[in-house]
């Protein structure tokens, strides 16, 4: 007993003040608790191994050490390899990323577009940063940017017309999407709101509305858009099918964050309700004060899931004959000079999909740690 | 949901009824428009496909230039509808393009039920296999017991049985959904047989890495008349549209060139000198100028110099003239005299 008081009876190595044994910290510990803790786990582990081994390097040579940066044609981006198809031949990506980019926008006018992106940037930033000076006016700039954008992109009124039809690529991509995902949420709370009222007749709308484009999917709407409209217009007067796709989408995740607003406010203790009542709010006072705050709060991770969604759902569009910048890419795919490229095409356009919808899932993590107040279980 | 939705379908299709037969004055349109718009695919090899700075090419593409040529005297002034499968015939109908130059089989049911009007072939396609040369296959007729990559719900599928099952002969489908998709699986040896027309076998054949060790057999299943289409119900439209395409035939017949269709202006054939409208007023009594065919010519070209410059055996795609060849030499591109 007395021994333990006794520095002088330590086993060399086992006095407590001493740091850890290097095997137990650092990257050895990490690797020995995660990786080889059981021995299932090692099995596991080195089957990993061994897996990653057989496709890492034959991938990585693909990608980017066998690959082929530029060439005329896809004969001879394949003379340059060892073996036909024995890399990836991202001349034919590099050779039409400006079309990717543009579409057929006409080409002087493309800084319109340069600055249309840039504006974009800066309204995302302005609107998504918390401390910034001036946070009232980036809010005001973020909600102002979606009718700048439309007179930049489409002129008139001093600036030259480009018809909606030159839009192609990443640019329509960009827009169906940007366009679906800021119009649809506030039309997604109003209709959340609706569905909730206590006039009768309003509510009815907001249930019907919702509950059919809900029950549609969102293919049959684009065919409705591009085919049927023009049946139902007067003859004559021709209304812009990017247009009818705009409405189309934007209304159909609207019907989506409906839905996911209204879980948020009916996750809302009663209380809050209450409480707004009889503090003696308004209608209008109580939800922009006390509810919408919160049930938004709680409804971010839904409404984020809604945006991706809607997001990737804009590809839909080349059902339909658009040529956004999936269809595009297959559109360029037969080409008769790089024919058979389609690998290095759809990872181009996946790696375009992940790093925006990652960011997109990202920022909303960081918003929900940011609005965390402790109230949820 | 599903009878509301039913219903707006029904109402849409009563409507349509209507919209097709009230057009007329395309070729005013056109020409108040200044730009002629041809419902094209959204990409399909050789016959339409946009380039690395997005200008449409392809056979296709070029008769649309031509029909441009003739209606509006330049041929650069087309703009590219893009339809896809399931919305081509809308589009044309409810009045998004004025032509339809969209590789596209014509029909009973395309050209009474949809309420087309065809005018000729500009390319006769049909159904093909294509195999590698080392499973030494001659003939469609030994391939008892082979797997086929087919696309799903197409034409091509329902010939491809009705070919193996009047044989005697059992085959295995790979289902799948696009050519890439097709050539990928061919590559890979998950099937023996690739079968789609035979345009496209050609295409799938020239993007494989070794062309050569692949052979596309010389049965034909199925016809597949390709060419071009307008609305019912605008006659003067049909007519121009038909014999644009006849002028590109008949030029190449006579031997008018984009090279030499200036000096055929002198030629002493009347039917050259009708054509290019030094004599007589063709062009005026389809409504044109009567120099259409020269613009065609001199700006597009002749049949076989389309054929050559999109499709034809120097192109990646080596398709060979086979039976779009001239009906003077074995093919069956055949047109009426300009007379």
């Amino acid at each position: 007993m007395t021994k333990s008081f006794n520095p002088q009876s330590y086993e060399p190595g086992t006095h407590p003040d001493l740091p850890p044994p290097a095997i137990t910290t650092g990257l050895i510990g990490w690797i020995k608790t995660n990786l080889f803790s059981s021995p299932l786990n090692t099995a596991l582990t080195l089957i990993s191994i061994w897996f990653l081994w057989q496709i890492l390097p034959s991938s990585f040579h693909w990608l980017f050490t066998g690959a082929v940066w530029s060439a005329v044609d896809r004969k001879e981006c394949w003379a340059m390899m060892d073996a036909p198809r024995d890399g990836a031949c991202w001349a034919f990506i590099r050779g039409s990323l400006e079309l990717f980019l543009y579409g057929w926008y006409p080409e002087p006018e493309r800084w319109r577009v340069n600055i249309t992106f840039f504006l974009f940037g800066a309204a995302v930033f302005g609107a998504l940063r918390e401390n910034i000076p001036g946070k009232k006016y980036w809010l005001m700039f973020a909600a102002v940017f979606p009718f700048l954008a439309a007179w930049l992109l489409f002129g008139g009124f001093g600036l030259e017309p480009v018809a909606t039809s030159k839009l192609g690529g990443i640019l329509l991509t960009l827009v169906v999407a940007v366009t679906g995902i800021s119009f649809s949420l506030p039309l997604g709370i109003a209709l959340a709101l609706g569905r909730r009222s206590r006039l009768p007749v309003l509510r009815a709308i907001c249930v019907i509305f919702i509950e059919f484009i809900r029950g549609v999917p969102l293919i049959t709407l684009l065919f409705v858009a591009s085919t049927m409209l023009t049946y139902f217009l007067p003859p004559g007067s021709s209304f812009d099918l990017l247009i009818r796709v705009l409405i189309m989408v934007t209304l159909f995740a609207a019907a989506y964050i409906a839905e996911v607003v209204r879980g948020g406010l009916q996750g809302l203790a009663s209380g809050q309700y209450e409480a707004a009542d009889a503090l003696g709010l308004t209608y209008w006072q109580s939800h922009r004060l006390i509810i919408l705050p919160q049930a938004l709060k709680i409804s971010i991770p839904g409404i984020v899931n809604t945006f991706i969604g809607s997001y990737k759902d804009s590809v839909l569009v080349l059902i339909i004959g658009m040529m956004d910048i999936l269809g595009l890419g297959r559109a360029r795919l037969n080409d008769p000079d790089w024919l058979g490229l389609a690998p290095e095409l759809y990872i181009f356009i996946s790696l375009f999909f992940f790093v925006s919808c990652f960011a997109m899932s990202r920022y909303s993590l960081s918003l929900e740690k940011k609005l965390e107040t402790g109230h949820q279980s | 949901m599903k009878q509301k939705t039913t219903a707006v379908l029904s109402a849409a299709a009563l409507v349509l009824g209507f919209a097709g037969t009230t057009q007329a004055g395309t070729l005013e349109d056109v020409q108040s428009q200044g730009v002629l718009r041809c419902v094209v695919s959204t990409g399909i090899a050789g016959f339409a496909q946009p380039d690395a700075s997005g200008v449409w090419k392809g056979f296709d593409i070029d008769f649309c230039r031509a029909t441009a040529a003739a209606v509006l005297g330049d041929a650069n002034k087309i703009e590219a509808v893009t339809s896809t499968g399931k919305t081509r015939f809308t589009k044309l109908n409810a009045g998004e393009g004025d032509v339809l130059w969209r590789n596209t089989t014509i029909t009973f049911s395309r050209d009474v039920g949809v309420k087309l009007r065809f005018h000729g072939v500009n390319y006769y396609d049909g159904q093909g296999f294509m195999v590698k040369k080392s499973l030494g296959v001659n003939s469609a007729s030994e391939l008892d017991g082979a797997s086929v990559c087919i696309q799903t719900g197409t034409t091509t599928e329902l010939n491809l049985a009705d070919y193996f099952s009047s044989n005697g002969m059992k085959y295995e489908p790979v289902t799948i959904e696009t050519n890439d998709e097709a050539r990928q699986n061919y590559e890979s040896g998950r099937c023996d047989v690739y079968t789609t027309d035979a345009s496209g076998l050609a295409s799938t054949r020239s993007a494989l890495p070794n062309p050569g060790d692949h052979m596309v057999l010389p049965e034909i299943i199925s016809k597949e008349p390709l060419g071009p289409a307008t609305r019912h119900g605008d006659d003067q439209w049909s007519d121009i549209v038909t014999w644009v395409l006849n002028a590109t035939i008949t030029a190449e017949e006579l031997g008018v060139t984009m090279a030499n269709v200036d000096q055929m202006k002198s030629s002493n054939n009347p039917e050259v000198l009708r054509l290019l409208g030094v004599d007589g007023s063709q062009g005026q009594e389809l409504g044109l100028s009567n120099d259409w065919a020269y613009q065609i010519i001199k700006q597009v070209g002749n049949y076989g110099e389309i054929f050559e410059r999109n499709i034809g055996v120097d192109t990646p795609l080596g398709i060979a003239r086979g039976l779009n060849a001239l009906w003077t030499e074995g093919g069956l591109i055949y047109s009426p005299p300009f007379r």
